[in-house]
């Protein structure tokens, strides 16, 4: 069990990605805070991680774009005296438009939850790592954030916001032995791309070297990898977890 | 109260208790630097056993400072 008794916080928990990521983890021995909007589908999750691996779990709905409620969540878990091992930034929403049709708020949206949100964790998470001195924040960009797309320049502006978050902050927090990095997942069999149109979902099949949609647990196998001691020297990546996918 | 405080400051910054001063500030000497305050929070929280807020977390600019926020939460 390659996390027994580490600590973690998975944001976007109730589903897709974040769903995954909370399994494998929980699989392999973590105490977990799961972060999401919907109480039902977290509710649910929890039940099932502690069924099926007698897992420790707590639930915190939170809407991330609020930073007030993201101060809220972080303040539940301190009460908890706990040290926290590991941060997954997974949380994201995705809107697609063309550059002439951007409204501001999908703008305010996507920005409020892809980046902003995994600024202020981070942040606020960071004193529960230093009890150990030792820690593992690892964010979930995308491969429109190295790569880019047509009609996904506010989703694309945001993953690599993400990106260059990681960079920087992995610079600051080194001297701490807190090491960031970041995933960068191409096209995964998730909620996001069930709502693409049939031509969208060929051509991205079609440009995948691997010849398959990727799954959830592709990513959260990565995830596991960075969250646990095998990367103890790895910092300041960002890791592409996409078959061999060309945009 | 205020020797505790000492004493997290003491250990979180590596520097001799005499430094420890009302007008010991953020950046006045090289040992407070952006890491070591975010080891002197997580310090400060164990001491006391409280959580201190980012807004007090970016205010804590002294010593001087960081006893009346510490102050504040312990309800002083």
């Amino acid at each position: 069990m390659l996390l027994h008794n580490k600590t973690a916080i998975i944001t976007g928990a109730s589903r897709g990605i974040g769903k995954a990521i909370a399994e494998v983890f929980a699989q392999n021995g973590a105490n977990l805070y799961l972060i999401a909007r919907d109480e039902e589908k977290l509710e649910a999750l929890k039940a099932s991680l502690e069924k099926n691996y007698k897992a420790q779990v707590s639930i915190l709905p939170t809407d991330l774009r609020s930073i007030g409620a993201i101060k809220e969540a972080v303040n539940a878990i301190k009460k908890d005296k706990v040290s926290l091992d590991i941060l997954v930034n997974n949380a994201g929403v995705m809107a697609d438009a063309v550059l002439q049709v951007i409204k501001p708020e999908t703008v305010q949206d996507l920005f409020a939850t892809n980046v902003y949100s995994v600024l202020y964790l981070t942040q606020m998470t960071l004193p529960l790592f230093l009890k150990k001195r030792k820690g593992s924040v690892i964010n979930i960009s995308s491969i429109i954030g190295t790569h880019g797309n047509i009609g996904q320049s506010v989703y694309g502006a945001s993953k690599s916001a993400v990106i260059g978050f990681t960079l920087s902050v992995s610079k600051e927090l080194a001297p701490l032995n807190i090491r960031v990095n970041a995933l960068a997942p191409g096209f995964i069999d998730t909620d996001m791309i069930k709502k693409v149109d049939d031509r969208f979902y060929r051509k991205n099949k079609e440009s995948i070297g691997m010849q398959r949609i990727g799954k959830p647990e592709d990513v959260a196998n990565a995830a596991l990898f960075l969250a646990s001691d095998l990367s103890e020297y790895i910092t300041g990546q960002v890791i592409g977890v996409d078959g061999g996918m060309i945009i | 109260m205020p020797e505790k405080l000492k004493n997290a400051f003491v250990r979180a910054l590596g520097i001799d208790k005499e430094l420890v001063v009302d007008t010991l500030a953020y950046q006045s000497i090289p040992q407070w630097d952006s890491i070591t305050h975010m080891i002197l929070i997580s310090e400060i929280e164990s001491e006391f056993d409280i959580s201190i807020e980012t807004d007090d977390v970016i205010d804590m600019s002294s010593f001087a400072k960081a006893r009346e926020i510490v102050r504040k939460y312990l309800g002083n």
